[in-house]
């Protein structure tokens, strides 16, 4: 089950367009353009774009409030994304929605989500929309260690479980639901088990590894398709920045970020390997590197560029009738 | 008497109650922080900071980080106060009641009624509200007329840092269960606050100020809005009282009529949305209880009939502006003036 060498680079490029993108807003934050809350997904990469590499068309996927990565791993347009961040016109959500919003249908990007859980029951309903009417199609959710105990998430695994959705459940286990740490508040410590407890078989993989992740979710996905049922990955790795843009982070351990970015980097994992192992060419990674930041040069430039909304838009879109 | 933020006023008072009853608890997401965590302990003291120091001083087992559950934790604090603690349970944002609204709606208010009397609930939920910080549609709602609506439930809306102590204070000595909220955009907003423990009992509404023209009632954040307005029309010769009602449940609906049958007009300012939302409440009560003193149809200030949205030009223009309580009051005395023209033409 060689990985074949364009789906590597389609690979490389997602989680370099996330990179790219998230240092970006992060620098812009800075500035104090950005409005509201911001949650970066940096250090997450791999699994986005390796799960997401899994999916086509008829497939859809529910994010969080940590959603540029799905976003982009899903096909939402970049510049798209980066004006709905800035609030303006031309945004993918016409300025209403920012960060923690972005959707798209077209693509089957069902929403970023402001409401921890909140992702997990809209993913069972696409994937009965797509069992209903034979389309094919499989859902996924993407969620955190801390939506793994709300009560919607579980829920909706035995939801799954007993109507044999096609769902992949994908927990996004960075260590953190803001400042408390999921080794403490994911009681029993053992999120597989916990997943078999409801008949959903899962399997464990480090998150920084895009191939483990991309063998996992292959493995889940053949398996949905299958007509097996719903299957769950617990994806472990770790946040490069705060919970959200200002959060210093402090519980962390003294030097943990650093540690993370030096030894935990799942693009510096994909470059060696790949490289080292012959597969692909450095410079091949290279010129999609240099790509990546024109393109994400572009879309802030164009972001800060394009005019608010009007304000006429302010009550538009409540009802399609009223 | 010193000055204090609301954030300093909250977090004092919850630090003496919790040293003077040793029932009192406190739990919720990050209300110390770096739980099970390797770095800092106390690491946020809630999202907003008001509880920082609280766990050093009383420790974890009266200071509860929660697992991201808040039926569980909502649900155990209802539990827990019907049993004996006083627990403040932090809903983080208001937005969020929709995941455990059951707890709170159907077991938290009507326990005491439902079981003839023989419960005591003594339970606080605090929680954040409001729109102005570009939070988007699900963590900038008001909600407050949604817990108004329920019988059983006490709801707290402080105006100053002033309010916010006494009224904490008074919400955890209660013996009812009260939903306790917190504008985002108000905690460095600072005012004289007395230093030792005081209460400000429920249902007792404040005069901010008082004018022979035009009743003004104000809700939350919408108070101080409502005397920069006053301000403003005073310069005009447009003289205001502005009444920060405090609790909306029980509401001191007496002050508000006394106050419309000496000025004859009434504009209710309220930052939740326009439709069964407190304004229309306060609006309906006095054209019960008093339309025959008013002098112009009464005007509501809200923000139109649709989510918060996130874009900075589109949220100022949806949140309710001193500009707009100007134009309402104006537009009240406008029409109070054709209504005694007519009145002279009788
Ligand atoms: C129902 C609900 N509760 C609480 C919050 C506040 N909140 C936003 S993100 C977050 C932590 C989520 O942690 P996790 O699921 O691990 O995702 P991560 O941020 O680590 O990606 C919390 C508590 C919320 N948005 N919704
Ligand atoms: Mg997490």
């Amino acid at each position: 089950m060689k990985i074949d060498k364009q789906r590597l680079l389609d690979g490389y490029r997602t989680m370099r367009v996330i990179r790219e993108f998230e240092e970006r807003v992060h620098k812009e934050f800075m500035t104090g353009q950005i409005p509201g809350f911001v949650h970066l997904y940096a250090g997450e990469e791999a699994s986005a774009a390796a799960v997401c590499q899994q999916l086509g068309e008829y497939d859809t996927v529910a994010s969080t409030h940590r959603g540029h990565g799905h976003s982009i791993a899903k096909g939402c347009d970049v510049m798209g994304m980066m004006k709905e961040i800035y609030g303006r016109e031309g945004g993918l959500c016409g300025g209403k929605g920012g960060s923690m919003h972005i959707a798209d249908l077209d693509v089957g990007m069902l929403g970023a989500n402001g409401i921890v859980g909140g992702g997990a029951p809209l993913v069972c309903g696409a994937a009965l929309t797509a069992k209903t009417l034979k389309t094919g199609g499989l859902s996924v959710a993407f969620f955190g260690d801390g939506a793994f105990n709300q009560g919607t998430t579980l829920e909706s695994m035995n939801f799954a479980r007993v109507y044999d959705l096609p769902v992949l459940f994908v927990l996004e286990d960075n260590g953190y639901a803001e400042s408390t740490a999921s080794s403490w508040s994911i009681g029993g410590h053992d999120p597989v088990r916990r997943a078999e407890g409801f008949g959903i078989k899962g399997a464990r993989v480090d998150g920084h590894d895009y191939f483990a992740v991309y063998r996992a979710a292959e493995e889940a996905v053949a398996a949905i398709r299958n007509g097996e049922g719903p299957r769950f990955i617990h994806i472990e790795f770790t946040r490069y920045y705060g919970h959200f843009e200002g959060d210093a982070a402090t519980y962390k351990k003294p030097g943990e970020v650093q540690d993370e970015r030096r030894y935990l980097d799942a693009l510096k994992f994909f470059r060696a390997r790949t490289t080292g192992g012959g597969m692909l060419k450095a410079e091949d990674l290279d010129a999609i590197d240099a790509e990546v930041d024109t393109l994400i040069d572009a879309a802030v430039r164009e972001a800060k560029a394009a005019p608010p909304p009007a304000l006429s838009t302010l009550t538009t879109d409540v009802y399609l009738s009223y | 008497m010193s000055v204090k933020s609301i954030r300093e006023a909250l977090n004092e008072a919850m630090r003496d109650e919790m040293r003077r009853d040793p029932t009192v608890i406190i739990m919720g997401e990050d209300v110390a922080g770096g739980m099970g965590a390797g770095g800092e302990q106390d690491a946020w003291g809630g999202v907003m900071g008001v509880t920082k120091g609280l766990m050093p001083e009383f420790g974890r087992e009266r200071v509860l980080d929660t697992p991201i559950s808040e039926s569980a934790f909502i649900g155990a604090a209802a539990g827990a106060a019907m049993t004996g603690l006083r627990p403040i349970a932090q809903l983080m944002f208001v937005d969020f009641f929709g995941v455990c609204g059951d707890q709170i709606i159907n077991q938290l208010a009507k326990f005491r009624y439902m079981f003839g009397g023989k419960a005591k609930t003594p339970c606080v939920i605090r929680t954040l509200y409001g729109a102005g910080t570009r939070a988007a549609s699900q963590h900038s709602q008001c909600v407050y007329p949604v817990f108004t609506h329920f019988p059983g439930l006490k709801v707290v809306i402080p105006s100053s840092a002033y309010e916010a102590k006494g009224l904490m204070t008074q919400a955890i000595r209660d013996d009812d269960p009260v939903i306790f909220f917190e504008h985002k955009a108000m905690f460095d907003e600072t005012g004289e606050v007395p230093d030792e423990p005081y209460t400000i009992p429920f249902g007792v509404a404040n005069l901010t100020r008082e004018g022979k023209d035009v009743t003004v009632v104000a809700i939350g954040r919408m108070v101080g809005f409502a005397n920069q307005a006053a301000d403003a029309l005073a310069k005009e010769g447009i003289e205001c009282t502005v009444i920060d009602p405090r609790t909306t449940s029980p509401l001191d609906s007496e002050t508000i009529i006394a106050s419309v049958r000496k000025t004859g007009r009434l504009v209710v300012v309220d930052e939740a949305s326009p439709r069964c939302g407190l304004a229309s409440d306060i609006s309906a009560i006095i054209a019960e209880d008093a339309f025959d003193a008013l002098k112009a149809p009464i005007k509501r200030v809200t923000p139109p009939h649709s989510p918060v949205p996130f874009s900075p030009v589109l949220e100022d223009a949806y949140v309710p502006s001193v500009a707009d309580i100007q134009e309402s009051v104006r537009s009240v005395m406008g029409s109070g003036a054709s209504a005694r023209v007519l009145e002279g033409a009788d």
